[in-house]
């Protein structure tokens, strides 16, 4: 089997989640699909980390999941933040400034 | 794990058996956290397909990066996003009907553009190119190697990386932080606030779910003198999540009138 087609199931988790970041209104729901997208691109990091014999990509998909971490520890504690003054999780009602 | 992960790597039949299995879930699982309707669903469908590609990362040859993926990812971040799902409770964001107009066809447009350039490029770009393998680089151990990495190459970005996780883990404390706006009614006040109150409706209090002897679950509707639901007396949560009983369900079809009444 060719390790390329990690590759192309990276490609398609990516879609999947950039879609979803778009479609969703529900703000957790926006995050995962965020920590999806960021998985995906985890995953071609290790594939071409194989593909050239070179360990420097799995390092780089570790520095990934960190910052993947911090990202959701803040995201998260926003979305409280919201949903404490607005009473809402959904992303279509944090819309102050446009009105 | 490491013998594993080599064998895998290098026999190619087992790995692709386990590929072809493995992926077709995981992007069916991906897709299903799109469709689904609950968040507490896509969160579970999002901790398989963690899980998948941490045996992705295994068979790949990397299985410190699949132990971190479990341990961080299925076990520390997914817990954090199920706790904040109960925290945050259901709302009616999570209804799939799409609020600005237009939207959903231009994004899966979009995507479909997106997806088929990637693959596309994908297929001219590697076709033809076999893999190295990280067999070599890993013939000290995985970990040892990225250990010896992280430590001479990539020590200074390590240590920002230290930092930001400080800062987030402050930012997150700042954040959370509540501090009240106006000072916490007392019993006293609320209680003139409901007396003195436009409508004395409430004064009472709400009024408590379900009504017949047959069924008093918090999830039926409290019937009105003249038969109609009280909407008032069932919970919001469980009206946004849809398991609110009819209470018709429960009505007695006859009244039998030929008990006579003890005197």
């Amino acid at each position: 089997m060719d390790a390329s087609n990690y590759l192309y199931l990276s490609a398609l988790l990516f879609t999947i989640g950039a879609v979803g970041v778009v479609v969703r209104r529900n703000a957790i729901v926006v995050f995962m699909c965020v920590e999806l997208m960021l998985n995906a691109a985890n995953l071609s990091f290790v594939t071409f980390s194989r593909i050239n014999g070179d360990l420097n990509g799995q390092v780089i998909a570790f520095f990934t999941m960190v910052v993947a971490a911090c990202e959701v520890v803040v995201g998260l504690a926003i979305i409280v933040t919201i949903y404490r003054s607005r009473r809402s999780a959904s992303v279509d009602d944090a819309s102050l400034l446009k009105r | 794990m490491n013998d594993l992960a080599l064998q895998v790597g290098q026999t190619a039949t087992p790995e692709a058996t386990l590929f072809w299995i493995l992926a077709p879930l995981t992007f069916v699982a991906a897709l299903g956290m799109l469709l689904v309707k609950k968040a507490v669903h896509s969160a579970i469908l999002m901790a398989f397909v963690m899980i998948a590609l941490a045996i992705f990362y295994i068979a790949q040859g990397a299985p410190f990066l699949g132990i971190v993926q479990v341990v961080v990812y299925t076990g520390a971040v997914m817990m954090l996003f199920l706790f904040i799902l109960m925290l945050v409770g259901v709302d009616s964001s999570d209804s799939l009907t799409e609020t600005i107009n237009g939207l959903r066809p231009i994004a899966i447009t979009a995507a479909v553009g997106f997806g088929g350039l990637m693959v596309s490029l994908l297929s001219r770009a590697t076709l033809g190119r076999t893999a190295v393998g990280v067999e070599g680089v890993n013939a000290d151990g995985n970990v040892q190697g990225i250990a010896q990495l992280l430590f001479s190459t990539f020590v200074w970005p390590f240590e920002v990386v230290s930092a930001l996780l400080i800062t987030a883990a402050l930012g997150a404390m700042v954040l959370a932080h509540h501090q009240r706006v106006q000072e916490r009614p007392t019993q006293r006040q609320l209680s003139i606030s409901r007396f003195r109150g436009d409508s004395l409706a409430t004064t009472a209090g709400l009024p408590a779910p379900g009504v017949y002897a047959r069924h008093n679950a918090v999830d039926v509707p409290a019937l009105l003198p003249d038969g109609t639901a009280a909407a008032a007396s069932v919970n919001a949560s469980l009206k946004a999540r849809g398991d609110v009983l009819d209470s018709s369900l429960f009505e007695l079809g006859t009244v039998d009138t030929s008990v006579e009444e003890e005197k």
